[in-house]
């Protein structure tokens, strides 16, 4: 059954014209329009998501990776103007339309995102426990124990030091902390979970520690995920499925191993032979 | 050139030295400092409006406070004048006070359960110089109470009106400071991040101890600060049959609990709130044991150091124990068993919690 079903998904940082998306692209080999200077950071992209299947996301910077992301994860960003559809199994109507109230019941139950940046996801002055908690707070739990245990549930599963549980998040190393914000959206039994960046700023032994961790725990619980890494390992890894965006648009798509064995487009071939 | 800065006394030729006189001042002629302040006696407050404040702010005043009271527990802007006082010495009280005070009211107002602090005592005396009110010291006997940090012992009934001040008047500043973003927080119903630092007060201290300003949900919508009122006055807001204003000068901010709404502080289903308790303690002038106690620190008759001693902070009921030692706190109505603030403690936490009845 599809979980998620997304359809020409756009944003754009300017005042658009009606040249926009002719103009940029993959074709065109540029995001930005000549004529009105905006920035098209994603644009006509489809997508479908099945319950427990991950999907991956590759392009390098700028590609409209975490754009995209963010748009499937209901994150809104002020600054941008966006279009498109997102539909969720068992939600009617589109989701970028939806109400505040919608939008915070989703993001709190079935949908959860990691950030890329620590800072976005997390409150560092909160304890470790008290983030992970957050969430489920939100949620309207409002049993102490029953909190405390799934929170340190959540810590065993993700591998963080329970004896470090009530520390300030602050306090964490880098790779911790990824932890606790992958502990915070497993919280509630999301269906999906979007993680932008998952390894970002952390050395190769604690990158695959995570991954691992990741693949283990989304194995365990069933949890479809929508992995952006501008990193081809980190996607070999973790995906089933693959999709490359360049300039913004989706340029090839398929299995992860058809991908990386039999790549189509002349990008994702430079992509494949440019890894060191 | 008002009437009372020109006396009698004063020679008309003065007057042209009067109009040479440089911008920022104008001499008063008169013959003696004694002489020009005798010329004020007749003036002094009579040039103001009944009870201080124009006509126009109190409509004002009372507007946000209807407002207040259509939705209990959300902060109403008013515009907050200049007072004189400085602000956060009750100007937000009394701009409320002063805005409900008729001439049939009677007034009372307490400074942390105290009729005679020098606060309460100059607020209490600018009503009556200004609003023509009678004071009272007994909260039987009060139509309008103004108080700081604390909600009187004795029941407050259907015909009374309580203004509290407020000096902060958001419950989420604790956890976040931006104004902008509690207010987005209150508009969405989005407490998660005071449930979070209630959770971590548990994980550290094993019960929440947060001793005054104690998180509160109003009618099951906004959460609200309550002002610097003890735990123990807490739970006398749900339910009651007064109203409550709530008023801050220096934010400019009203909010109410309108009779009969339900107040809940926020707490979990297994760490119940608890009201302060004090075990084994009994007021040394009245010997009550069911009243919110301080500590007064009392230099000792026989020795020159200091002994430590537990009062009732509400000092007229305190008064009003030491004749009566018996008198309940509901003496004054008609119905028994009015479910008034915490019971007895005697020291078992347990029998101290919310919901016990007098």
């Amino acid at each position: 059954m599809t979980l998620l079903e997304a359809e020409n998904l756009q944003t754009r940082y300017g005042p658009g014209c009606s040249q926009c998306i002719a103009s940029t692209g993959d074709g065109a080999g540029t995001n930005q329009c000549p004529h009105c200077d905006t920035v098209v950071a994603c644009a006509e992209a489809d997508l479908g998501v099945e319950a427990g299947e991950v999907l991956g996301i590759v392009g390098e910077s700028g590609s409209g990776k975490s754009s995209l992301a963010e748009l499937l994860a209901l994150e809104r960003d002020e600054d941008a103007t966006t279009a498109g559809e997102v539909r969720y199994a068992g939600h009617d109507g589109n989701l970028l339309d939806v109400d505040y109230e919608t939008r915070h019941a989703l993001r709190t139950g079935e949908i959860a995102l990691v950030h890329q940046h620590i800072r976005d996801g997390l409150n560092l002055e909160f304890t470790g426990g008290g983030n992970v908690a957050e969430k489920l707070l939100s949620a309207g739990n409002r049993s102490y124990e029953d909190v405390r245990d799934r929170v340190r549930t959540l810590f065993e599963a993700t591998e963080i030091p329970l004896a470090r549980m009530d520390d300030p998040t602050s306090t964490y190393s880098g790779g911790m902390q990824r932890r606790v914000q992958i502990a915070r959206a497993l919280a509630t039994d999301p269906d999906l979970i979007v993680l932008d960046e998952p390894t970002t700023g952390l050395d190769v032994s604690v990158q695959a520690r995570v991954l691992d961790m990741f693949r283990r725990v989304q194995r365990e619980e069933g949890v479809a995920a929508i992995v952006v890494s501008h990193d081809l390992s980190v996607v070999r890894l973790l995906a089933d499925r693959t999709l490359v965006m360049r300039h913004g648009r989706i340029v090839e798509s398929g299995l992860t191993d058809r991908v990386m064995e039999d790549p189509h487009h002349e990008y994702t071939q430079t992509l494949i032979n440019s890894v060191i | 050139m008002t009437d009372h800065t020109t006396t009698d006394d004063a020679p008309s030729d003065d007057r042209s030295f009067d109009d040479s006189a440089p911008d920022g001042g104008m001499p008063v002629s008169t013959a003696s400092v004694d002489a020009a302040l005798e010329s004020l006696d007749d003036d002094g407050l009579t040039g103001y409006n009944y009870a201080y404040l124009d006509e126009h702010t109190k409509r004002e005043v009372r507007r946000s406070m209807l407002k207040a009271v259509a939705i209990p527990g959300h902060q109403v802007p008013y515009a907050s004048r200049p007072m004189p006082l400085a602000r956060g010495w009750g100007t937000g009280g009394i701009q409320a006070s002063l805005s409900l005070l008729g001439p049939e009211d009677r007034f009372k107002v307490i400074d942390q359960g105290a009729d005679e602090s020098v606060n309460a005592a100059n607020i209490r005396r600018l009503a009556e110089t200004t609003a023509e009110v009678e004071t009272t010291t007994d909260t039987t006997d009060a139509d309008l109470i103004q108080s700081r940090h604390r909600i009187p012992e004795e029941v407050l009934t259907a015909g009374q009106r309580l203004v509290l001040q407020v000096p902060i008047t958001d419950a989420l500043r604790k956890v976040d400071p931006s104004d902008a973003a509690n207010r987005r927080r209150h508009a969405h119903k989005n407490y998660g991040k005071m449930w979070v630092h209630l959770y971590e007060n548990v994980v550290e201290y094993g019960e929440i101890n947060i001793a005054s300003r104690y998180p509160t949900m109003v009618a099951g919508r906004y959460l609200m600060d309550p002002s610097p009122i003890p735990r123990w006055d807490v739970p006398k807001l749900d339910d009651a049959d007064h109203l409550t204003v709530l008023a801050a000068g220096r934010e400019a901010r009203i909010y109410a609990v309108p009779p009969h709404t339900a107040v809940e502080p926020l707490a979990f289903e297994d760490r119940d709130f608890t009201v302060e308790r004090f075990p084994e303690q009994a007021c040394h002038a009245c010997g009550s044991t069911d009243t919110y106690l301080v500590e007064v620190s009392e230099e000792s008759a026989d020795e020159d150091g200091f002994e430590t001693r537990y009062a009732c902070n509400d000092s007229s009921f305190c008064r009003k124990r030491r004749e009566n030692p018996e008198l309940p706190k509901d003496h004054h109505l008609d119905r028994e068993g009015v479910d008034w603030g915490p019971e007895t403690p005697d020291g078992d936490a347990s029998t101290a919690q919310r919901g016990g009845s007098e």
